[in-house]
C-alpha cells in the first residue's frame, strides 16, 4: 500500500480521473483539449495495478469538467469515474457515462456525409453499443469504434 | 399516421407503414396506366430537387404526381443554374420549402435527405443519397415481390452481382430479412456484401460465389450490375460479369415461377433472350414504382 501512496499523490484543488483503460490515458487529456502548456498541474500515472487488473489516472490541479466534457471522456473510457477535489478531499465522485445520443463531441468519419459539409448543423451519433463503444452517425449511417471515435473527437 | 411524414430510410417505416403503402398502390395501378383519371393531388406542388442527374427516378415521381393531378418544379443538376451557389443546402431547403407542399430530394453525399428533413416542414422524400438510402426503390421492389408471391416471408431471395457498391442492395438486404425472406446473397469475393449490412440484417444470409449453389431453388433472382470500373484488368472483367449474368441458359435450370428482377439499366447481366421468358419481372418492376410513388405522395400529403 505503501507503493500507492507514492504513484497517486494528492493534490489540492481540480479532479482525479480514475479507471482510465491501460495507455489511454495521453488520450483523455488529448479529448480534454489538455495538451501543451495548460498552466495547471498534471500528473499522469500509466500501468498502474488495482482490483480489476491495470489502469491509467490522470490528475489535473485547478480545473473543472462541465458534463459535455465528462461524456467525452466516456467514449473512450466507459468505466472511468471523476474525483472533484477541494482542499485534498474528494467532494464529488462521478461515474461517467455513455450518453445516448452523442452531439457534438465527434465528427463523423466518413468523407461523404453531409455533416462534413458548411451545414448549419452539428454531428450526431446514436450510441448502438456501450462495451465495444460504437456509434452510429444519424445522417448517413456509419458506425464508428474504438481508434475512429478518438481521431474524430472534435 | 401518414400525414407530414418524412421518408427518408427504410428503417423509417415499420411493416404496418409498409402494408399500408402497398395497399394504397394497388389502387392506383389503374391510374397509373392512364385507365382511370384523378384529380386527388390537385392543387398540390411536388419539388423534385435533384442535386445529382437521375432520370429514371425524377421521371418515375413526376408522372407519380401528374398521374395524381398535382403539379412539379425543381431541377437537375443545380451547378447549371446559380441557384445553390456557395448556399448551404440547409438553405435551398428553407426556400424550397416555402414554395411547396412534398419535397423529392436526390443528393450525391450521404445524409443528406436527414438533413433535408430537419429544415424543412413539408415531408420529405429520399430519392437516394450517394451510397446511402433510397427508399422508394427498396419499397417498389419488395412491392413487387409481394405482388407475385403475395407475401415475402418464407421465399428463397437470391441477391446477386455487385453486392458491395450496389446502392440499391443493402437497404433491400435489411428490409427482406426483417420480412422473413430467406436472403442468400451470390457475389464474386471482391464484391461481397459490406459487413455492417450483414451485422443490420435480422438473421444471418447464406453466402455464395457459385450460381449453380442457388439456380435450382432460388424463388427471386435480384441481379445487379457489376461495373467494369470495380476491375482494374479488364480480362478478369470479362470472366466475373459472365459467371454472373442471367442467359437463356441458366433460365431453364431455374423453378418453374422463380421471377427475375433488376433496378435498371441492365447491361449485358441479364442477356435480351430472358426478356420474354416467364421469369423476366423487371420492366414490371419498374412500372410499378409510378403507383408506389402515388402511393407515398397521397399517404404524406394525407388526401387518402
Ligand atoms: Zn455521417
Amino acid at each position: 500500500m505503501e507503493e500507492k501512496v507514492l504513484k497517486v499523490q494528492k493534490i489540492k484543488n481540480g479532479i482525479v480521473i480514475d479507471h482510465i483503460p491501460c495507455g489511454m490515458a495521453l488520450k483523455v487529456l488529448k479529448i480534454l483539449g489538455i495538451e501543451g502548456d495548460v498552466g495547471s498541474t498534471l500528473t499522469i500515472a500509466m500501468h498502474v495495478k488495482s482490483k480489476h487488473g491495470w489502469k491509467d489516472i490522470v490528475k489535473i490541479e485547478d480545473r473543472y469538467l462541465d458534463d459535455r466534457e465528462i461524456d467525452k471522456i466516456a467514449l473512450i473510457a466507459p468505466n472511468a469515474t471523476v474525483n472533484v477535489v477541494e482542499d485534498y478531499k474528494v467532494i464529488r465522485k462521478h461515474r461517467v457515462k455513455v450518453p445516448e445520443i452523442v452531439k457534438g463531441i465527434v465528427k463523423c468519419m466518413n468523407p461523404r456525409c453531409i455533416t462534413n459539409q458548411r451545414e448549419p448543423i452539428e454531428p450526431e451519433f446514436k450510441t448502438i453499443s456501450i462495451e465495444p463503444i460504437v456509434i452510429k452517425c444519424k445522417y448517413c449511417g456509419r458506425e464508428m469504434s474504438g481508434e475512429d471515435i478518438v481521431e474524430n473527437i472534435i | 399516421m401518414f400525414k407530414g411524414k418524412d421518408i427518408v430510410s427504410i428503417s423509417d417505416l415499420t411493416k404496418e407503414h409498409i402494408d399500408r403503402i402497398f395497399e394504397v398502390a394497388r389502387g392506383m395501378i389503374p391510374i397509373a396506366k392512364g385507365e382511370k383519371k384523378s384529380k386527388l393531388l390537385d392543387g398540390y406542388i411536388l419539388a423534385n430537387l435533384f442535386f445529382e442527374p437521375s432520370t429514371r427516378t425524377r421521371l418515375s415521381f413526376e408522372t407519380a404526381m401528374l398521374r395524381l393531378g398535382g403539379s412539379i418544379l425543381g431541377f437537375t443538376n443545380p451547378s447549371a443554374t446559380s441557384l445553390t451557389k456557395g448556399e448551404t443546402l440547409a438553405d435551398t431547403i428553407r426556400m424550397i420549402d416555402a414554395y411547396s407542399d412534398v419535397i423529392v430530394i436526390r443528393h450525391p453525399l450521404e445524409g443528406a435527405a436527414r438533413l433535408a428533413a430537419e429544415f424543412a416542414e413539408v415531408p420529405v422524400i429520399n430519392a437516394g443519397d450517394g451510397a446511402g438510402q433510397h427508399p422508394t426503390q427498396t419499397l417498389l421492389d419488395i412491392f413487387t415481390i409481394v405482388e407475385e408471391f403475395g407475401h415475402v416471408e418464407g421465399l428463397k431471395v437470391t441477391l446477386m452481382g455487385d453486392l458491395r457498391y450496389g446502392r440499391t442492395v443493402h437497404s433491400l438486404a435489411v428490409a427482406l430479412s426483417f420480412l422473413g425472406a430467406d436472403v442468400h446473397l451470390l457475389s464474386p469475393r471482391s464484391l461481397k456484401m459490406p459487413r455492417h449490412v450483414l451485422r443490420e440484417m435480422k438473421s444471418k444470409p447464406e453466402i455464395h460465389e457459385q450460381i449453380d449453389e442457388v439456380i435450382r431453388d432460388t424463388d427471386v433472382f435480384y441481379v445487379t450490375r457489376i461495373q467494369k470500373e470495380r476491375f482494374p484488368d479488364p480480362t478478369e472483367y470479362i470472366k466475373v460479369a459472365g459467371s454472373y449474368a442471367i442467359t437463356g441458359d441458366t433460365v431453364k435450370k431455374m423453378k418453374k415461377d422463380a421471377i427475375i428482377m433488376h433496378p435498371l439499366p441492365r447491361v449485358n447481366e441479364i442477356t435480351p433472350d430472358v426478356d420474354s421468358t416467364l421469369h423476366a419481372r423487371y420492366f414490371k418492376q419498374a412500372f410499378y414504382g409510378v403507383p408506389i410513388r402515388m402511393a407515398i405522395l397521397a399517404l404524406v400529403l394525407g388526401v387518402i
